[in-house]
């Protein structure tokens, strides 16, 4: 057991540095998140009443958009240098791998996001409750779109046009983390409770840590055949 | 019998052949005494009129559209327990009709939609996960389509097929949830608690149709994907068919 977390821990540690050291990568994204957040306003125009009703579900979008555009590098370096082929051979199982690199990837591009969602929320004139509902609901969330994220990053894997399959694949099984995610933070502004939302998103986070990355170990070794 | 004499495609491509006439036959068949009994015997409905009709269609279509993905999540399982090329080959050889028929059940659905609710789409619970099902279709057919390695290509939308299976319930069960919370119940699809005997038989037989159609045509592009796979196999050029 302790071989395990150890083992984890060393993965997580490991993809952090190098994506700390390719700082544009994780910044790109989160730009990329600010961008596309900022442009909506501009499309719909500034009313206030609008803005707040359609908040949460661009914030979420805008999430899930991001998440994706990350996945290409959670196994591509990796696989391109042969990395990844050692990790599979290595005496771990690369399901433990994938736990690993599926944590960095949400350290490194789901935290700054859950952090900078709250900011981009008052642009939208939300609420303060709703503010923190909305940090809380991508808390939970972004783990579950790296999880499911990297089955897809595991399929399309070294393919010609893996982006766009990516987002193919991948959006579609986002949608249940996008309904409830965005339900938490509209039930806030209609004055209900949150808690059966989060609830079920936190179901569905315990569900894909436990099942995604097994799937996207299989994935992997299909590519590396 | 030794059923997994027919799990190789040398055995299966000539049965596959002759199992096409027999299912194409009867689709053929029973499609013409369903369309007739839907159009012709059956009454017009009190509340909609005619434009009822495009059930005979529509709900055929919606069904076939969701047992079809079932069992191309079911080959592929299967393919990926047993290790059988010819499973592979099936999950591919079902995946476009499905589609078609995801396709046709949202266009008829519009078509209905426009005269009973006056408008082409609502985002009903069903219509939507409808459309995710299309989405799903279509990512499996994209992604087994963008690898180039038929090995590959068949496990990767193997594996894809079954995590799209898992979620399909989670996917209708959040789509219905989000609905009731946004709009409540202000159009309800489930039909007249009473339908008229013929109109279900119409539907009935539809339904049979549709099936012996989607298995007649899965065969024949099953068997086009054995030719194209195995060009060099020296039986094939000897099979006199």
């Amino acid at each position: 057991m302790s071989s395990f977390f150890s083992y984890v821990f060393a993965v997580v540690v490991r993809d952090l540095q190098l994506a700390w050291r390719r700082k544009a990568d994780v910044l790109g994204t989160l730009f990329f998140f600010i961008i596309v957040v900022s442009l909506f306003p501009l499309g719909i125009g500034a009313e206030k009443d609008l803005l707040r009703a359609i908040a949460p579900g661009i914030l979420w979008v805008a999430s899930l958009l991001a998440t994706m555009l990350s996945l290409n590098r959670l196994f591509a370096a990796d696989y391109a240098d042969g990395t990844l082929e050692q990790l599979a051979l290595a005496p771990h199982p690369l399901t433990f791998t994938v736990l690993g690199k599926i944590i960095a990837l949400w350290i490194s591009t789901g935290l700054p996001l859950v952090i900078l969602a709250p900011l981009l929320g008052l642009q939208f004139d939300l609420p303060g409750e709703a503010l923190w509902t909305m940090t809380l609901a991508l808390l939970i969330g972004a783990p579950i779109l790296a999880a499911l994220g990297a089955i897809g990053a595991g399929l399309t894997l070294g393919l010609r046009g893996g982006g766009v399959l990516l987002a193919l694949l991948i959006l579609p099984l986002y949608i249940p983390v996008l309904i409830f995610g965005a339900g938490a933070v509209e039930a806030v502004i209609q004055g209900l409770s949150p808690s059966g939302h989060l609830s079920l998103l936190t179901a569905g986070l315990i569900l894909s840590l436990a099942f995604a990355p097994w799937a996207s170990a299989v994935a992997l070794r299909i590519a590396l055949d | 019998m030794n059923w997994l004499k027919y799990s190789a495609p040398q055995t299966f491509y000539p049965l596959a052949g002759k199992l096409v006439p027999l299912f194409a036959w009867p689709a053929l068949i029973l499609a013409v005494i369903g369309l007739y009994i839907g159009f012709f015997v059956a009454p017009t409905d009190a509340t909609q009129g005619e434009a009822y009709r495009i059930i005979f269609i529509h709900v055929p279509a919606a069904w076939m559209s969701m047992v079809i993905y079932l069992a191309m999540a079911g080959w592929a399982a299967l393919g990926l327990i047993m290790n059988t090329r010819l499973s592979f080959m099936m999950a591919q050889a079902l995946a476009p009709t499905g589609a078609m028929f995801t396709f046709v059940a949202l266009w008829t659905g519009a078509f209905w939609g426009r005269p009973t609710w006056g408008t082409w789409w609502v985002w009903d619970a069903r219509l939507t996960s409808e459309l995710i099902l299309l989405f799903l279709y279509v990512g499996y057919i994209s992604l087994t389509a963008a690898i180039e390695d038929t090995r590959r290509a068949d496990r990767a939308g193997a594996l894809l097929a079954i995590v799209g299976s898992i979620n399909v319930p989670i996917i209708y069960f959040s789509v219905k949830w989000w609905n009731t919370l946004h709009q409540g119940a202000s159009i309800s699809l489930t039909k007249a608690p009473s339908m008229a005997k013929t109109m279900l038989l119409a539907m009935l037989i539809m339904t049979f149709a549709f099936w012996a159609y989607a298995v007649a045509v899965s065969l024949l592009r099953l068997r086009c994907i054995v030719r194209e796979r195995e060009q060099q196999a020296q039986w094939l050029n000897e099979t006199k068919e």
